[in-house]
């Protein structure tokens, strides 16, 4: 038997709200599995399981308030000899436990979906949740028709036309986070870091034209849904020279550097409405260019809905902020504690540049490093720039 | 598709994209990624959004006639949609 307890999803996180129960006694689970939705300032977290088993009670219940580390459930593990493992095994928990009706029910309008639609999660497609929450559906209580069960875009459609009008959306999870609360969590981390944190800064300037190029070649003929984004190549080059100076990759804690365990880039990603998000991209410098576009892409999405999980809060071993097309041409980050480095990517802008005696126009970006010096040197950050932009002129190597 | 139907077709995809924003007060000949503040990621799903309804291509190089609502419509029906 092991007990299930609230992670801390962030340095200053003291206790979370369960907002709701993903299984039931007598689920199984394995490791990695999502388990609860817990309300933080950062928004809903989906938060995981990590460890293969069966649950045997759920301890604290929906709405209720919980201490970081304070039991959440208790959960049987394989290890466990409890004579009650044996029927539990037999009977694999009935994951649809729709009540099969003895006499034949009118027929549903939509059958087949609906007994997905009773238990449990409701899957609903992001663009779906996107739609519902702009006409002020709850898309969880339509009957979903997409694939497994899931309510999708077109369920969504049907309901506005028919002038469905659920009751608002009651739990956190739906609304994605609370502005002056994701302001609270921004101002105490960023008030620790540089309290506690002595910054150095350091920037260049690096040429994206390489990179730019063989981006266009390999977007031209592929459909948008294939094509990537300037982001994946400098977010894949981070994480390559991250390999290489591993000084920079984890965490200061009790007075000394403790390397990350992977290379997990925390992404900043801004939110409609304010706040900003860092959640991690795991083992980043082990996936192909096409694997982390499809990363980025769920991953934004899922941060904007307020759908992200509690490993991708708790993981990032250094952060990387990317301003983007309408931001500012370079930035001095702040480090997020306990991390030890930010990396940051200025908007790509068209300067002249000096190419072989050549003054030619070019598309450049600022790469900015902020560190904490407790844990390296401006020597070293020099070089982790210089690697970057190194990987940044051969992109096909990437 | 009519003209009108191109342009309520990516208004439509464009308040899934930025669900806050006031679509009442955007012009024809408004700059889509300043007024709603797209960001790279947030255009491409909106181009890919428009291929999936329309079927039309939409190589990055044409992405600038893209820049206003007008243009999205003008585009399109050039397109073929």
């Amino acid at each position: 038997m092991s007990d299930f307890t609230m992670p801390s999803l962030g340095a200053d996180m003291e206790s979370g709200k369960l907002v709701e129960w993903m299984v039931k006694p007598g689920d199984t689970v394995h490791q990695g599995d999502t388990v609860a939705v817990v309300e933080t300032q950062k928004g809903a977290i989906e938060v995981e399981i990590f460890e293969d088993g069966t649950v045997s009670e759920l301890v604290a219940k929906e709405g209720e308030t919980v201490p970081v580390g304070g039991v959440l459930a208790h959960v049987r593990t394989a290890g466990d000899k409890t004579p009650a493992a044996a029927p539990a095994t037999a009977a694999p928990a009935p994951v649809e436990a729709s009540p099969a009706p003895a006499s034949p029910a009118p027929p549903a309008p939509r059958p087949a979906p609906a007994a997905f639609a009773r238990t449990g999660r409701v899957k609903v497609s992001p663009a779906a949740r996107r739609l519902a929450a702009e006409i002020g559906i709850d898309p969880e209580g339509l009957i979903g028709t997409g694939v497994d069960g899931s309510v999708s875009l077109a369920d969504v459609e049907l309901a506005r036309s028919r002038g469905t009008k659920a009751a608002p959306a009651p739990s956190a999870r739906r609304t994605g986070f609370d502005p002056a609360e994701m302001r609270k969590a921004i101002a105490a981390a960023m008030a620790r870091s540089k309290r506690e944190i002595p910054h150095y800064y350091l920037a260049s300037t690096i040429d994206m034209e390489p990179a730019l190029a063989w981006l266009a070649a390999y977007n031209e003929g592929r459909p948008p849904t294939e094509r990537m984004l300037a982001a994946v190549l400098t977010l894949k080059a981070t994480a390559l020279a991250l390999r290489e100076h591993g000084q920079f990759n984890g965490f200061w804690q009790d007075g000394q550097f403790q390397p990350g365990k992977g290379i997990h880039v925390g992404w900043a990603i801004a939110l409609r409405g304010g706040g900003l998000v860092s959640p991690a991209i795991h083992d980043a410098d082990g996936l192909s260019l096409p694997e982390l576009m499809d990363v980025l892409r769920d991953l934004v999405a899922r941060a904007r809905s307020g759908r992200l999980r509690g490993s991708e809060i708790m993981d990032p071993t250094m952060t990387v902020t990317s301003l983007g097309e309408q931001g500012a041409d370079s930035v001095m980050g702040v480090i997020y504690p306990p991390q030890v480095a930010i990396l940051g990517f200025g908007r790509i802008v068209e300067r002249p540049w000096v190419v072989d005696g050549q003054v030619v126009p070019r598309r450049l970006t600022q790469l900015s490093l902020a560190a904490d010096h407790r844990a390296s040197d401006g020597h070293a950050g020099g070089r982790l720039l210089s690697t970057i932009e190194q990987l940044l002129l051969e992109p096909e190597k990437l | 598709m009519t003209k009108d139907e191109i342009r309520k077709t990516a208004l439509d995809i464009l308040a899934g994209i930025a669900p806050e924003a006031d679509f009442a007060a955007l012009g024809d000949e408004d700059e889509l990624r300043e007024v709603l503040d797209l960001d790279s990621m947030d255009f491409l799903n909106f181009v890919t959004g428009l291929h999936e309804a329309t079927g039309a291509e939409i190589p990055e190089a044409d992405y600038r006639d893209l820049s206003t609502l007008q243009g999205v419509v003008d585009y399109l029906k050039a397109a073929g949609a």
